[in-house]
């Protein structure tokens, strides 16, 4: 019984970590019509830095770091997206080369930066000690993990449903060409939206250390995740990316608990059949 | 004048084993190889206008077939290179019912996602592929009793197959398929409108892209004798699409320009820089900003241009 | 297949699409005869290209039937109403613009042809798909132009490419939508010709907002508005009757 629940707290926490992932992508794509293939690495980046300063400084609260490496990485991927994303609107699959080359570009760095070791990332200290909940021990690090995806998941849905931004960003989502003429300064927006993912993504990578450790290849385990919870859920949708994270959080969990060879495949049936039957995803608005 | 070009061209082609060491007649051997996989994704890419990021499953899957099947299970090299292509070709059939449910990014997408599958199962699954390890201690083949062991006789028959790669992949190019390809690529409403089966023609290229990026696989291995994940990983894709690319995708002499530039530069990079990745990641950047259609047709633009000027 | 006489070449029966809350086209239903000559108008917005749409299959209707020859193809894919006789122009040019004129028709040829699955001929090899090309180049007044890429002529010579295609195949019904649209007053009075020239075997529905020019051509006229026929009958008849002066009066 007692793995039957540790294991389903894994998944509950690994998909709150692959929402963390894929409402970045699921956001990009939504607007910007763009598969953005750096997002792994934006999530291996927080994560090194997250690895880097909890490491450094014994006791620095672990929000503050998701949050100062939500911002930096959002800074990167703001750059990147003003200097090259933007030279590019007239070739998509530019666009998607590009982002493919940043994203080696930015694994090879951090394999430069940190070395070729993986690097354990501390659980911070008071949130060590574990749970009881009516009898069962849980690690208390994956419940909060949860909340943090399920605050996440509200704070965007109070942006993109109850702010202007948020309004600007759906229409953009619906019909980019009506929301230039009615006066949406859609360049910008791309530019917010792209560092919102990109940031989100950093932090996530930021509360993902503990449980995932920092190692170079960490880019390229998340990025098929992503992009399989977003086929799955359907793109543009953040109620599709939230309930394909804690689908595929639940498939590769127990999947690599109980047949470790197979998790691969098992994760890739589902994903089949929703392409088979019901390609815009499970709640998809903007077709592939 | 074309003809001459291209007549020196094909003639360059056979001096590496007479003028050069051992060390370059083997590049020029992997460039072979490098070319006719490029040369099947761009059918894919170029002709088909539908870019995959996953090509190197075809690779891949069909160097483990044959790896497999020669060390572990004793079988002779004529067979298991039969058993190998047709098994990636089968699953080209099969991945390409599921990723062409999507055009576009959706289908680069799933195209991406089954190969990192693939690349994950090749390491879990390693009392079969011996994961991290690889599988080592290969032999090649030896068509007709001849020991393809030396660089020259490896390069001579890498050369054959590439030249019948080349050959082919221009034929079916340039059939009247290919013109029905190359209009689904345009305007695929209009060729609906006309008759053709935009999915039909679109399953079938899939499927012989995976033929020639099977047989891409078969050599790799020989070459090698040796097999490891990373052949399946997105690099080895990126490293393609980047041949084609920079070489010029819908020309058929471009992605051999461009697998001999890719592979070149990885060689020589790598004596100065360790990350070769970064260097892949930087030249991709440069090659999407600054020459986008590549090399092949950039080149032909400025002979033409050169040509109308003497006039 | 032999074709049996029927009494309808395109029959569509109680058609509708709607893209979520917004319905486009509403209980539309036509008939239209064998060689007959229909005209479809109606404001802008009214779903008259979402109708072709339907009818060439580019769009699946939520409910309704849609029959060619008596077969239902409402579920026909696109290409398999080609094979039926059907054929279309489009608002937009959707031309090869970087092929010849000349490679263009016969591509348009090539659909229906068996040979279009050839893998080792190149299409040069068909030779008689090349001289009817040429021949309907020359139909058209263009045969000067068929080695010149699409990109290169004029806006009105490229209006007469794409029905040149779309008549190759030797449709037994054609959809034209707005095949006047953006023409000089030449152009015009030219494809005015050549469509007044289309032979009895096909069934031709126009789609026109220049009505001085469309009117002469048609023999039938449906009027379209919010995505619903309004009046439906012969040519004098409609234009004569109050509701299509209330249409375009905008009352």
């Amino acid at each position: 019984m007692q793995f039957w629940i540790i294991q389903g707290l894994n998944s509950l926490s690994l998909g709150g970590l692959l929402f963390l992932l894929s409402s970045g992508f699921s956001l990009i794509f939504g607007l910007m019509r763009l598969a953005n293939l750096t997002h792994g690495a934006f999530f291996m980046l927080g994560t090194y830095f997250g690895a880097t300063a909890l490491r450094s400084w014994d006791g620095l609260n672990i929000w503050v770091t998701a949050l100062g490496a939500g911002i930096a990485v959002a800074a990167i991927g703001g750059l990147f997206e003003r200097l090259v994303l933007t030279r590019l609107k007239t070739n998509p699959l530019g666009q998607v080369l590009v982002t493919l080359g940043m994203s080696f570009i930015i694994s090879d760095a951090c394999l430069m930066l940190w070395g070729g070791d993986s690097i354990p990332v501390p659980t911070p200290r008071n949130l060590l000690s574990p749970t009881r909940v009516f009898g069962f021990v849980f690690p208390t690090y994956r419940l909060v993990l949860v909340g943090c995806a399920i605050g996440a998941a509200i704070a965007l849905y109070l942006l993109l449903e109850r702010t202007r931004l948020g309004a600007m960003i759906r229409a953009g989502v619906d019909d980019r060409q009506m929301a230039r003429a009615v006066g949406i300064p859609v360049s910008n927006l791309f530019t917010v939206v792209f560092c919102l993912g990109a940031g989100i993504a950093g932090a996530g990578g930021v509360l993902g250390g503990p449980i995932l450790s920092a190692y170079p290849g960490l880019d390229a385990d998340m990025l098929p995740l992503a992009l399989i919870v977003v086929i799955l859920g359907g793109i543009g949708s953040l109620l599709g990316a939230f309930v394909g994270s804690f689908i595929i959080g639940f498939i590769y969990t127990f999947g690599t608990a109980l047949f470790p060879e197979l998790a691969y495949i098992i994760l890739f049936l589902p994903m089949i059949f929703v392409i088979a039957f019901r390609p815009q995803g499970l709640f998809g608005r903007v077709g592939t | 004048m074309k003809w001459i070009g291209v007549a020196l061209l094909a003639a360059s082609f056979l001096l590496p084993p007479f003028l050069a060491g051992d060390f370059y007649v083997n590049l020029a051997s992997q460039i072979l190889i490098a070319a006719i996989f490029a040369l099947s994704l761009n059918l894919l890419v170029g002709f088909g206008g539908m870019t995959s990021l996953g090509h190197a499953s075809y690779l891949g899957v069909a160097a483990y077939i044959s790896a497999l099947l020669t060390s572990r299970y004793g079988f002779g090299h004529g067979l298991a290179a039969i058993i190998s292509i047709a098994g990636s070709t089968a699953m080209a059939a099969f991945f390409g019912v599921v990723a062409l449910r999507a055009t576009g990014l959706g289908f680069l997408m799933i195209t991406l996602a089954i190969s990192q599958v693939l690349w994950g199962l090749a390491y879990r699954m390693s009392n079969v592929t011996n994961g991290d390890n690889g599988i080592a201690g290969l032999t090649r083949p030896m068509p007709f009793g001849i020991s393809l062991d030396s660089a020259a006789s490896f390069y001579w028959f890498a050369l054959v197959v590439a030249s019948l790669a080349f050959l082919m992949t221009t034929i079916f190019v340039s059939s009247s398929f290919g013109s029905s390809l190359k209009g689904v690529r345009d305007q695929p409403r209009r060729m609906a409108a006309l008759g053709f089966n935009p999915w039909m023609i679109r399953w079938i290229t899939f499927i012989y892209a995976g033929f020639w990026g099977g047989v891409s696989g078969l050599l790799y291995v020989y070459y090698n004798k040796y097999i490891h994940p990373t052949s399946l990983s997105i690099t080895s894709s990126a490293e393609a699409l980047l041949s084609v690319i920079a070489g010029g995708s819908g020309t058929l002499g471009g992605p051999v320009v461009g697998a001999a530039l890719v592979l070149l530069l990885k060689n020589y990079a790598s004596a100065y820089i360790e990350r070769w990745n970064m260097l892949l990641g930087l030249v991709f950047l440069f090659i999407v900003l600054v020459m986008p259609t590549g090399i092949v047709p950039g080149f032909s633009r400025l002979v033409t241009g050169l040509r109308r000027e003497s006039r | 297949m032999i074709p049996l006489t029927f009494e309808y070449a395109l029959e569509v029966v109680d058609l509708k699409k709607a893209f979520g809350g917004l319905v486009v086209t509403q209980n539309i239903s036509l008939a239209v005869r064998p060689g007959e000559r229909r005209l479809i108008i109606g404001p802008n917005g009214a779903g008259k290209t979402t109708l072709f749409n339907q009818i060439s299959g580019d769009m699946r209707p939520n409910s309704g039937l849609i029959k060619l020859f008596g077969t239902d193809v409402t579920h026909f894919a696109p290409y398999k109403r080609a094979h039926f006789g059907l054929s279309r122009t489009y608002q937009i040019i959707t031309l090869f613009t970087g092929d010849t004129l000349e490679h263009n028709v016969t591509l348009g040829l090539l659909g229906l042809q068996p040979s279009r699955w050839q893998m080792w001929r190149p299409l040069s090899f068909y030779g008689d798909l090349t001289t009817e090309a040429r021949r309907i180049l020359d139909k058209v007044g263009l045969l000067h132009l068929a080695a010149h890429p699409v990109s290169d002529i004029a806006y009105g010579e490229k209006r007469r490419v794409e029905l040149a295609m779309a008549l190759a195949q030797k449709p037994r019904v054609l959809l034209l939508d707005e095949p006047l649209a953006g023409l000089s007053n030449t152009e015009r009075s030219t494809v005015k010709e050549l469509i007044a020239s289309i032979p009895r075997e096909t069934a031709v529905i126009m789609i026109e907002h220049d009505m001085d020019t469309a009117l002469d051509l048609a023999e039938t006229v449906t009027l379209l508005n919010y995505g619903r026929v309004i009046v439906d009958g012969d040519r004098d008849a409609v234009i004569a009757d109050e509701r299509t002066r209330e249409v375009y009066l905008g009352v």
